[in-house]
């Protein structure tokens, strides 16, 4: 009985982890690339004030696209 | 350009499978060429791409121009590629190819630009006294017997 309750556990114990990595890897992922004309590059990942303000564009856009 | 645009993406669609939507439009916002059916959706995407543009210009605006931006969502990436003369946006699905992409979106936008003008080939100036002469005729030639070699 014990054992048993014990691998349930562990089971649901392993998918939320599996869950919860997946998850913020796909958070992880979000990110802002700038590109200038001289060349350089300014990457702004999920978190950061100038991200803040292109994420949520960006997700507008995709929701517009993808509309039926 | 309306046709160059719309062949342009077809192109870019054929092209890259990655690509979801695309909408080219001009220094002014007016939209020159789309993947959407609709010409509300099209301009509904060039207005917010222009939007997304403006907002990361601000970021940075102390940065030499921006000529490139990508965005990347959990639900897919936007991206956004300009020129002198017009701006191309692009949505895609998440886990995009960052480089394709934006190679196959500037070929594309390169493909906008007008040949540059070549020399013209002269053309002959007509007057009014110019189109009432008649052309001259060449002078009849006078036929003479052809005479034999080994004629005595």
């Amino acid at each position: 009985m014990r054992r048993s309750v014990a691998a349930i556990l562990g089971i649901v114990g392993g998918l939320l982890a599996g869950a919860a990595f997946i998850r913020r890897r796909a958070v992880k992922r979000e990110r802002a690339d700038l590109y200038f004309a001289d060349g350089s590059m300014l990457s702004l990942t999920n978190g950061s004030p100038g991200a803040d303000r292109l994420l949520p564009k960006a997700r507008e856009i995709l929701r517009q696209v993808q509309a039926p | 350009m309306i046709v160059d645009a719309q062949k342009a993406l077809a192109d870019l669609t054929e092209i890259s499978s990655q690509i979801q939507a695309a909408v080219v439009f001009d220094s002014k916002g007016k939209v020159v060429g789309s993947t959407l059916a609709e010409p509300s959706r099209a301009d509904a995407l060039a207005k917010s791409a222009a939007e997304l543009l403006a907002t990361a210009e601000q970021i940075e605006a102390a940065r030499s121009p921006l000529t490139q931006v990508e965005v990347a969502t959990a639900e897919g990436s936007v991206f956004v590629v300009r020129d002198e003369q017009a701006t191309i946006a692009a949505t895609t699905g998440s886990n995009a190819t960052v480089g394709l992409v934006f190679y196959d979106l500037k070929s594309a936008l390169r493909s906008l630009k007008p040949k540059p003008a070549g020399r013209k080939p002269a053309t002959r100036k007509t007057t009014a006294a110019a189109k009432k002469t008649t052309p001259k005729k060449a002078p009849a030639r006078k036929r003479t017997p052809r005479k034999k070699p080994d004629a005595p």
